[in-house]
C-alpha cells in the first residue's frame, strides 16, 4: 500500500464492502450491501431512521462484526488480520461518533493528546501542544482544552469529537452525524473546515448525516441507504433526480430546495472564502 | 547548517521533505539544533522556502507556523506561491487556529494554600453532605406519608421486584456468611470458657451475640455492600443519562417512583434477612457445640429456651428497619448525586458503601448504649 501518492494517481478505493449482510436477531438491518469509497472523497452516506447508517460505519470500523460479506479497508480485510495488525490499520483511522464519546475522566487536551502520545509517541508536552491547536483548528476557545467533558455543551462536544478524530491526520474519517447538535454558523464553518483539510491532507470521508445542507457544501458523492443496501450512489444531482419515493421527499421536500438555493447561490464564491 | 528537514543557502532557509506527524520530533528537535527560529527572528531580509516539501499535514503546518509566525503564515500566498494551493489552504487555517494564545496554565498555589484549602473543601463537603442526608430523608419521609393513604401511587411491581433483587436473591449469602461467623464466635467461646468450666455458656454467648447484635449487623452491613452500591449504580447512570430530568420534566416525581420502591424493598427485606442471619448464626454455633462440645442439640434448644428471653430477638430485630432505612436512602441520595461522568457514578457508588456501613455502625453502637441503659 502506497498512501504518499497522490490522490488522482491512485485510483484504488479505500474502503470496498460487498454483499455485506448485518442482522439483529431476525431484524435484518442490511442484505446484500455493496459500497465503494474512492480515495480522497467526501461520501455522504444518508438513509431515514433506523436504515442501518451508524450500523454500516460500525462494521466498516470492525466495531461489529457483520454476518456476512467482506469488509476491506486499505486494501486488506480487517476481520482476517490478527489484533497487532488490526491496531496499525485502526490507527489510520479517525472516528467521530454519535454522541462524542470523550473520555469522561480525561480533560480535552488530554482526550486528543492520547493517541499522540500512545501511537504516535510523542512527548505529553508536545502532544498537548498539538492537541491544544487542533482544538483551536475546530474552533474551541483556549480554556476549554482544560475543561472536562461532562462540562460542555453538545455542540462542543461534536467539535472536540471532531479534534479527537483528527489527532493523528488520519486516512480515513468517519463521521457520525457530525453536525446534529451544532448551530447553522457552527455547521456551516464544520463544512468548510472538513473541505479545507479533506484537499490539504487527502484524506477520504465516510460521512453519516442527515443534514442537507453539508451535503450540498462538502459532499464529493453522496449514497442512499434504503430496502436494506445501498439505493443509489454518486453525485448529488444525480442522487436526488432518483425516482424513489423518499429520495424525492428527501431532497426535493422544503429543507431540501432551501438547502439546494444556499448552495446555488453560494457556489460562485465556493473557494474564494476570504 | 544542513539537516535532513532544512537547509540554509545565503540568505534563505529551505524547508525539505516530510513535514508530517511521524517526524515531528526529529524537525523539531533540528529545528532547535539549528537555531533557525531565532536566526529568523533577528534578520528580517532571510527568506524562507517551502518548495522542498513533499509532505505536509497539520502536525508539520503548525512547526511551519511557529516557524515563521502567524502573520507571514497567513500571507502564505504573496511569498510561497509555488505551494500547492491546498497546503496554502491548510497553512492559513492552521494559523488562523495559532492565532490567539492558546497556552493556560491552570491557576497555581502554595503547597501550603492548597493544603489548607483541600482541608477546607472536605470540612464543607462533610458538612453539606450531612445537611443533604437530613434533608432527602425529610422528603423521603414526607413523600412516604403523602402517599400512605393514596394506595393508586404505590409501586407494588417496582417494589416487589426490588424485594426479589435485594432480598431474596442475598438470602443465600447472608446465610453462609452468619453461619460461619456463628460457628466462629461458638469456637472462641468454648476455647475461653473451658478455662473456667463453663463450656455451657457458650450457648448462650452465641445465642445472646446473635440475636442481638450479629444478626443484624452482619445482614446489613452485607445489604450495604450489595444494595446500597446497585441503587447508586442504577439511580446514577438514569442521572447521567438525563433520564431523572425527563421524569421531572414530565410531572412525575423520582423519589415517588424510583427513592419510595427501593427504600420500601429494603425495609422488607433487611428485618427477614436479618432474621434468616439470626438462625443460621444459631445453628452454626449448634453445629460446633454438638461436634466438639459433646452438647447435644436437644440440650442446646433446651438451654436456648430456658435462658434467652424473646427480649434479645425484639431488641435485634427493632434495629432492622432503621438500618434498611438508612441504607436506602444513602443509596439512592448518592445516585442522585452523580454527575456526567462514568468516573463520577463510581466515585459515588465507593462512598454510598462507605456511608452505609458507617452509619449502620454508628448507629449499632447508639443503639446498644440505648438498650443497655434500658436494661432491656
Amino acid at each position: 500500500m502506497d498512501l504518499d501518492k497522490p490522490i488522482e494517481q491512485n485510483s484504488q478505493p479505500v474502503i470496498k464492502v460487498r454483499g455485506l449482510v448485518n442482522s439483529f436477531g431476525s431484524v435484518v438491518v442490511h442484505d446484500n450491501l455493496d459500497l465503494t469509497l474512492e480515495r480522497g472523497e467526501i461520501l455522504g452516506v444518508v438513509g431515514g431512521s433506523g436504515t442501518g447508517k451508524s450500523v454500516l460505519l460500525r462494521s466498516i470500523v470492525g466495531l461489529k462484526r457483520p454476518n456476512d460479506g467482506t469488509v476491506e479497508v486499505l486494501g486488506t480485510t480487517l476481520n482476517e488480520l490478527n489484533d497487532q495488525e488490526r491496531s496499525q490499520i485502526e490507527r489510520r483511522f479517525g472516528v467521530l461518533f454519535q454522541r462524542g464519546a470523550l473520555f469522561s475522566s480525561m480533560n480535552l487536551q488530554e482526550n486528543i493528546a492520547l493517541t499522540l502520545i500512545e501511537h504516535a509517541k510523542l512527548p505529553r508536552e508536545d502532544a498537548e501542544h498539538l492537541a491544544r491547536v487542533k482544538l483551536s483548528l475546530v474552533g474551541l476557545p483556549p480554556e476549554a482544552a482544560l475543561q472536562f467533558p461532562e462540562s460542555l455543551s453538545g455542540g462542543m462536544v461534536k467539535r472536540a469529537a471532531l479534534a479527537r478524530a483528527l489527532a493523528l491526520d488520519p486516512d480515513i474519517l468517519f463521521l457520525d452525524e457530525p453536525t446534529a447538535g451544532l448551530d447553522p454558523i457552527g455547521a456551516a464553518a464544520f463544512d468548510q473546515l472538513l473541505v479545507t483539510l479533506r484537499d490539504a491532507l487527502g484524506f477520504s470521508v465516510f460521512l453519516v448525516t442527515h443534514d442537507l445542507d453539508t451535503l450540498y457544501a462538502a459532499c464529493d458523492r453522496v449514497a442512499v441507504l434504503s430496502q436494506k443496501r445501498v439505493l443509489v450512489i454518486g453525485t448529488i444531482d444525480k442522487v436526488a433526480d432518483t425516482d424513489d419515493e423518499w429520495v424525492q421527499e428527501y431532497f426535493h421536500g422544503p429543507r431540501g430546495r432551501a438547502a439546494q438555493r444556499a448552495h446555488t447561490a453560494s457556489s460562485t464564491n465556493a473557494y474564494t472564502q476570504e | 547548517m544542513p539537516s535532513e528537514w532544512i537547509a540554509r543557502h545565503d540568505q534563505t532557509v529551505s524547508l525539505i521533505g516530510e513535514w508530517t506527524l511521524a517526524n515531528y520530533c526529529h524537525i523539531k528537535a533540528s529545528l532547535i539544533h539549528s537555531k533557525t527560529q531565532t536566526e529568523l527572528g533577528k534578520a528580517t531580509d532571510i527568506t524562507v522556502s517551502l518548495e522542498a516539501i513533499t509532505r505536509l499535514d497539520t502536525a508539520g503546518a503548525i512547526l511551519i507556523v511557529e516557524l515563521i509566525g502567524v502573520e507571514k503564515a497567513q500571507a502564505v500566498a504573496e511569498w510561497a506561491a509555488e505551494l500547492p494551493k491546498e497546503q496554502q489552504a491548510l497553512l492559513i487555517r492552521i494559523a488562523e487556529a495559532m492565532e490567539a494564545p492558546l497556552d493556560v496554565d491552570p491557576p497555581s498555589y502554595s503547597r501550603i494554600s492548597q493544603a489548607l484549602a483541600s482541608v477546607g473543601q472536605k470540612m464543607v463537603g462533610l458538612w453539606s453532605q450531612q445537611r443533604q442526608l437530613l434533608a432527602f430523608i425529610g422528603l423521603v419521609m414526607a413523600t412516604i406519608f403523602h402517599l400512605a393513604l393514596r394506595p393508586r401511587h404505590w409501586r407494588l411491581t417496582a417494589t416487589v421486584a426490588h424485594i426479589q433483587q435485594s432480598g431474596l436473591n442475598a438470602v443465600p449469602i447472608v446465610a453462609l456468611l452468619t453461619f460461619m461467623v456463628g460457628a466462629v464466635v461458638a469456637f472462641l467461646g468454648a476455647t475461653v470458657l473451658q478455662d473456667f468450666g463453663a463450656t455451657i455458656y457458650t450457648i448462650d454467648l452465641v445465642a445472646f451475640s446473635f440475636l442481638r447484635e450479629f444478626g443484624v449487623l452482619l445482614a446489613a452491613i452485607l445489604l450495604a455492600g450489595r444494595t446500597a452500591s446497585a441503587f447508586t449504580a442504577q439511580i446514577g447512570a438514569m442521572k447521567s443519562n438525563e433520564e431523572i430530568d425527563a421524569l421531572q420534566a414530565q410531572g412525575l416525581d423520582p423519589i415517588e417512583l424510583l427513592v419510595l420502591p427501593r427504600v420500601m424493598a429494603m425495609l422488607i427485606s433487611l428485618p427477614m434477612l436479618a432474621f434468616v442471619g439470626m438462625l443460621s448464626g444459631l445453628a452454626g454455633g449448634a453445629m460446633v457445640t454438638s461436634l466438639s462440645l459433646d452438647i447435644s442439640l436437644t440440650q442446646f434448644m433446651a438451654t436456648l429456651q430456658k435462658d434467652v428471653s424473646v427480649t434479645h430477638f425484639l431488641v435485634g430485630l427493632s434495629k432492622a428497619p432503621v438500618f434498611a432505612f438508612v441504607i436506602a436512602v444513602i443509596g439512592c441520595l448518592e445516585g442522585f448525586k452523580v454527575s456526567g461522568s462514568a468516573q463520577s457514578v463510581g466515585e459515588h457508588t465507593t462512598s454510598s458503601v462507605v456511608q452505609s456501613i458507617f452509619m449502620v455502625i454508628l448507629i449499632d453502637a447508639l443503639a446498644a448504649l440505648f438498650f443497655m441503659e434500658m436494661g432491656w
